[in-house]
């Protein structure tokens, strides 16, 4: 790599010559559009979150152009008290944070025996897994919907838990099986040959080298989890039990106007969490995105 | 390199015999109960339900009238699900659309992807950015561009009046047929094409670098090395993000309930939104069941013909 490197920089091409610098600097400008694409939207919600009532009925342009005249705390002072978004969002936070649990533990559990022990059907147990990540859930809101009915748990947070793990569990086993694939083995022979069990060993030698994989599951089954909004849609219909995705779709709507600005509180709100959980671990996303799928 | 990984047994080939068959036999029950709670809960959630379907789409079963008796009634539902409440309209808008986004997504994510894989000063920054849309639930990037193509609160008409006076006013929503699905195709593909770009990323990343340096010496520019080296190594990325990707498009649901639900009329209402209303508003789980089948036989036509086309290709 370095040799490339090294000959790349030897090439007889002087360093600033005038097309080098408009590639480069078309390249930047590409980046800038990119990112304003990207963010910019993010900038809007935020503007009109920050606006009176009577600002949004006044409507954009004028004195609230790109940058309102005026800022006002309205939107998200009656987010949370007329609207009562903190319910949704605590409810949301239990149902992402537990899901995240389960499966972590039982994504970690399946990617160390499908990695390791040896097991026979290897193959079609990983098909298997891969097919539910492509499973189109949406279509099965009806038999869930009637088996819940029947076990009297419609309406309730925490069979969304166990439901969501539909679209967690697939990537994160792929993942975690990867990642103890790259684990080496002898790291865990010299632990059994001392003799501890394999769940020992699984526990004080693997799970600490695999802390990486396991966060990076962790954080996509977050994601993953904090997005549903089919599920609980159709199986939720008191207010307080609401998530946060589905509150948002309950607000702001009055007889003569959408109060945008109580809407996009919301949006900004259950937006940070998210953005914040990105810029720290942008690294990991991507990787795990990527070796959930193939490598 | 750019196969897909095989389940291996060669990582346990290496070990010692000397642990013995006894040991191998234990570890392979522990290997069983440590499955086992991955596969049930998956199947709970995907096959329990898919042959609960099978079943009630071969049965009435409304719950308005759940006195009635749940009678087997053959391809009732199916010829119902068909005939009426315009599914065969929802599944062309729907094909149109899975067909549209793909390629638009796909060659965007492309040109992102070759961007994300660059080296240059802020690439940390431009690649958390890029993921932001991805990562934020679908409901928020609807609702956001459902603001933003709001002529009262948004940003798109305040840029295209400035531009033209007659573009200042336009209601994108539920007036338009034309004008709601763009809006609906601009908040979907803004989410999902970060997602597409990261796999076609992960694709460019496995591609030895010596290849093109290979190429670059026997004199090969920019596009033949492209579509000479990259595009040919990027099949197995390809076909990844592509199958994903259509699944996706194929049950557009939360994006459509939040921006049109499903209007204006009933002008963008996909086969999902079709099977959720079938479900949870008529609570016709008969002819839901059979919509929810015949979904899913379509993603299994689908998908087989994306393994078909890519398989001589991925093994290697």
């Amino acid at each position: 790599m370095a040799a490339i490197a090294a000959a790349r920089h030897a090439a007889p091409s002087p360093r600033w010559d005038v097309r080098k610098i408009i590639r480069e600097s078309l390249f930047y400008l590409a980046v800038i559009i990119v990112v304003l694409i990207a963010l910019f939207p993010f900038y809007w919600i935020l503007r009109t979150s920050l606006m009176s009532n009577f600002q949004v009925g006044q409507g954009v342009g004028g004195k609230n152009g790109v940058i309102p005249g005026a800022l006002s705390v309205q939107g998200w002072k009656e987010v949370f008290t007329e609207d009562d978004f903190q319910r949704p969002l605590i409810n949301s936070l239990i149902v992402s944070v537990a899901c995240m649990v389960v499966t972590v533990v039982v994504a970690s559990m399946a990617g160390y025996a499908l990695s390791r022990l040896n097991i026979r059907g290897v193959g079609p147990i990983l098909a298997f897994i891969l097919l539910a990540g492509f499973f189109p859930v949406l279509a099965m809101i009806g038999p869930l919907f009637l088996l819940m009915r029947h076990l009297n748990i419609l309406d309730s947070i925490w069979p969304l838990i166990i439901i969501y793990t539909v679209y967690t569990l697939p990537i994160s086993t792929w993942l975690l099986k990867n990642f103890f694939d790259q684990i080496p083995a002898e790291l865990e022979d010299a632990a059994l040959t001392d003799g501890a069990t394999r769940l020992q060993t699984l526990r004080r030698v693997v799970l600490p080298v695999a802390v990486p994989g396991v966060f990076t599951a962790a954080i996509l089954s977050f994601i993953l989890a904090w997005n549903d909004f089919a599920f609980a849609v159709s199986f939720l219909h008191t207010p307080s039990n609401f998530t946060a995705p589905l509150a948002i779709t309950t607000f702001g709507e009055s007889q003569f106007q959408v109060f945008y600005n109580v809407i996009d509180a919301a949006v900004v709100i259950t937006s940070i969490p998210i953005a914040l959980v990105v810029l720290f671990a942008q690294r990991r996303i991507v990787s795990g995105l990527t070796a959930g799928s193939f490598r | 390199m750019v196969t897909i990984t095989r389940p291996g047994r060669s990582v346990t080939a290496g070990r010692p015999a000397a642990a013995g068959h006894s040991k191998e036999r234990g570890d392979r029950r522990l290997g069983y109960i440590l499955v086992a709670p991955a596969l049930i809960l998956l199947a709970v959630v995907t096959a329990y339900p898919l042959v609960y379907n099978l079943w009630n789409s071969l049965h009435y079963d409304n719950l308005t009238f759940a006195t009635s008796p749940k009678s087997f009634n053959g391809l009732h539902d199916y010829n119902v699900a068909i005939n009426t409440d315009g599914w065969v309209s929802a599944l062309e808008r729907t094909l149109v659309f899975t067909v549209v986004t793909i390629v638009f997504d796909v060659v965007v994510a492309l040109a992102l992807a070759l961007m994300l894989h660059r080296r240059f000063r802020g690439r940390g920054f431009l690649r958390a950015a890029v993921l932001i849309p991805w990562a934020v639930p679908t409901v928020v990037s609807a609702m956001l561009w459902k603001t933003m193509f709001d002529p009262r609160t948004g940003f798109v008409d305040y840029f295209l009046g400035a531009i033209h006076p007659a573009w200042s006013n336009l209601t994108w929503l539920n007036i338009s047929v034309f004008r709601s699905w763009a809006a609906i195709f601009i908040a979907d593909s803004w989410k999902n094409i970060p997602f597409v770009a990261i796999i076609l990323l992960a694709g460019l990343q496995v591609i030895p670098n010596d290849v093109y340096e290979a190429a670059k010496i026997d004199g090969a520019g920019w596009w033949q090395s492209f579509r000479r080296i990259t595009l040919p190594m990027l099949k197995p990325a390809l076909s990844v993000a592509l199958i994903f990707r259509t699944l996706q498009a194929l049950l557009v649901f939360d994006v459509i309930f939040v921006m049109t639900s499903g209007g204006p009329g009933t002008s963008t209402e996909t086969l999902a939104y079709l099977n959720f209303d079938e479900f949870i508003n008529k609570t016709d789980f008969g002819v839901g069941g059979a919509m929810s089948i015949m979904l899913v036989i379509l993603a299994l036509i689908i998908s087989a013909i994306y393994v078909r086309a890519f398989r001589p290709q991925t093994t290697r």
